[in-house]
């Protein structure tokens, strides 16, 4: 018979359990459980006394969870950007892959606007048949679809692209990402009602914000089918600082692209080259020139448990557990490893893995209480595979932090720190 | 083309049925492209939409130092909002210094970045005259254009900038 504090089933080194284990089966999940310590008697808390709180309008998280926040970074000092900035989604608070509306990461360059929808439009123009403004509600009156997409910054995981690791959490490194279902309209299906003229190549989005934020999207990806102008988010409007009342989804391309508050789309023959996709979102090169129109994010992933602040509290058994995802499509495999490389394990990946959505991966450990580093790694159905930082950035110009997709390595100390270590 | 009238009839089809009787002409109000011409603001390399007018350097200097100065510094490379002057021939260094001189590739970019969202607190206050003389003076403190020149659309679309050569289409490699 096995004992029980000892699982025979590894699969990788470090303790790394063949995923088919079923956590508890067979094996103690606890020391308490191990010694077979007696529990106190059942109390009856005072909340199963009396009638607790009535209905309300829109319910918030349980007071409890108030610690789970968006952490906000701004970029400028005080007077000078203020509105300008980002608020990172805290992964190692959150499960599973849908993040919540209030917790989805922010990214705006001139703050948010307060839009109402009555007096908002949106312009078709340019290279079109005939140019036309739509309202709200009749963009909401056109036939609609869902699908679920993750959206990611750009500048997701910076922190990672300076010399020396950062020491923050798993959210406030890779948290400028979040996935959502999104509802609205498909941006081909309003083209098509202005008539797009055939010598058309690209078009230009615009948002209504004081920085009239503005990209270059190809015509090939607004018309591909799942170019969207969303309406909705997780089955409620759009937040206004997710775009409200309308926005471009453009499933596995960079954030910027994905213009909020979107305000005109103007049909051209060829890139518009705005700031945002010459100054900024261009990723320079050592040789000193610089990539433009690097639209795909790639395919990364990132371990949220353990992660700093999240750890093991004891050796013992416990579920690694992680996000992967990839621009390109499908994550078709995240191997997973506590020994800094030198052995890998497939995680299992929860439910179907779906093209440019997060996917939920996890793994059974067995920590021995040693010093271990773990790491994940991604595949996608292309074949891609998640660089080691040291490839990410081999070459790339200094201070370049763009399309950051590099092996995030936790390390973990035997008292159960978990901290940021580049392997 | 089959394909794409027959989408087209399909969302006719699907929205005169989800907007009962209103028929697919009513969705979407037609309008001119005059009409449109208050949003029209992007301006492309071709500088197709650059509006008439013009601005010199001297006129810019004063507007750069009432309205820019006090965020992007007094020569535009002290900040502390992002360094718009200096960095030519860093690209490719240790310390690369982006700004509007050293790596932006056209000129046609300053401009339309600078009407639509600066000065950051009152975007879209410059009329097109202050914006073509701020970005002649900004591209005159980064050694494009000399103290003595005066832009408009023709010679502000003519402008090669110095690092025009520097950038890598990937979105085109990718299709080739
Ligand atoms: C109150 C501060 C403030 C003032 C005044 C201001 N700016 Fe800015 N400027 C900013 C901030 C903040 C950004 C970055 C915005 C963003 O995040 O997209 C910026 C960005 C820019 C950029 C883009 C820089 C780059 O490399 O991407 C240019 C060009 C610019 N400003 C020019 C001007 C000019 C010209 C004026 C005067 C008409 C001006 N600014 C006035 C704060 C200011």
């Amino acid at each position: 018979m096995t004992k029980r504090n000892e699982p025979r089933d590894y699969a990788a080194g470090g303790g790394l359990l063949n995923r088919r284990v079923l956590l508890g089966a067979g094996m103690a999940f606890s020391a308490a459980s191990a010694t077979g310590a007696a529990a106190a008697r059942l109390e009856i808390p005072e909340w199963s006394q009396y009638p607790g709180l009535p209905m309300s309008e829109y319910g918030q998280p349980s007071p409890h969870e108030g610690h789970v926040k968006r952490r906000v970074l701004g970029l400028y000092p005080e007077g000078i950007g203020d509105g300008a900035g980002v608020s990172f989604t805290p992964l190692e608070e959150l499960e599973g892959t849908v993040t919540p509306n209030g917790l989805f990461f922010e990214r705006h360059h001139s703050g948010i606007p307060e839009i109402d929808p009555e007096r908002h439009e949106l312009v078709v123009h340019g290279m079109v048949k005939q140019p036309l403004v739509f309202t709200v509600g009749e963009l909401l009156s056109l036939p609609k679809v869902s699908r679920l997409a993750f959206l990611e910054c750009a500048g997701n995981s910076l922190f990672n692209s300076l010399a020396e690791p950062q020491q923050r959490s798993a959210g406030e490194i890779h948290g400028l990402i979040g996935a959502a279902e999104w509802t609205g309209v498909l941006l081909s299906d309003v083209l098509d009602l202005a008539g797009v003229d055939p010598s058309a190549s690209w078009v230009l989005a615009e948002g209504a914000d004081a920085a009239k934020q503005s990209r270059s999207i190809p015509l090939s990806k607004v018309m591909g089918g799942d170019a969207m102008i969303a309406l909705y988010q997780n089955g409620e409007r759009l937040r206004p600082e997710q775009g409200y009342p309308m926005r471009l989804v453009l499933p596995g391309w960079q954030g910027s692209m994905q213009t909020k508050w979107l305000r005109r789309v103007k049909v051209t023959d060829g890139p518009t080259h705005t700031k945002d996709e010459t100054s900024k979102y261009s990723l320079l090169q050592k040789d000193g020139k610089a990539q433009q129109f690097t639209f795909e994010m790639g395919v990364k992933s990132v371990i949220t448990r353990p992660s700093p602040g999240v750890a093991p509290t004891r050796p013992g058994l416990y579920q690694v557990s992680g996000l992967a995802w990839s621009g390109a499509g499908r994550v078709s495999r995240v191997e997973v490893s506590a020994d800094g490389g030198a052995s890998w394990a497939d995680a299992m990946l929860d439910g179907p893995a779906l093209p440019k959505m997060l996917t939920r991966f996890r793994l059974p450990w067995n920590w021995d209480g040693a010093p271990s580093v773990l790491m994940s790694r991604a595949v996608d159905e292309t074949g891609a595979v998640q660089p080691s930082r040291a490839e990410w950035y081999e070459p790339w110009a200094p201070g370049q932090l763009y399309h950051q997709n590099a092996i995030q390595a936790w390390a973990l100390s035997v008292n159960g720190e978990v901290s940021n270590v580049y392997v | 083309m089959f394909m794409s009238n027959f989408k087209l009839c399909f969302v006719f089809a699907a929205m005169a049925a989800f907007a009962g009787a209103a028929s697919a002409q009513d969705i979407g109000r037609p309008i001119t492209e005059a009409d449109v011409a208050p949003w029209d603001i992007s301006v492309a390399p071709d500088g197709d939409t650059l509006p008439a007018g013009s601005g010199d350097v001297q006129t810019g200097a004063e507007l750069y130092a009432a309205q820019c100065a006090v965020c992007h510094g007094e020569t535009g490379a002290e900040g502390p909002a992002d360094q718009l002057v200096g960095g030519v021939g860093t690209l490719a260094s240790d310390a690369p210094l982006k700004t509007v001189g050293s790596f932006w590739p056209y000129a046609t970019t300053t401009f339309d970045y600078v009407r639509r969202a600066m000065p950051y607190f009152a975007p879209g206050s410059l009329s097109d005259d202050d914006a073509y003389a701020i970005t002649a003076y900004v591209l005159h403190l980064n050694g494009v254009v000399g103290e003595g020149a005066t832009l408009d659309a023709n010679s502000l679309q003519a402008i090669t900038m110095p690092n025009a050569q520097g950038f890598i289409d990937m979105y085109a490699s990718d299709r080739e």
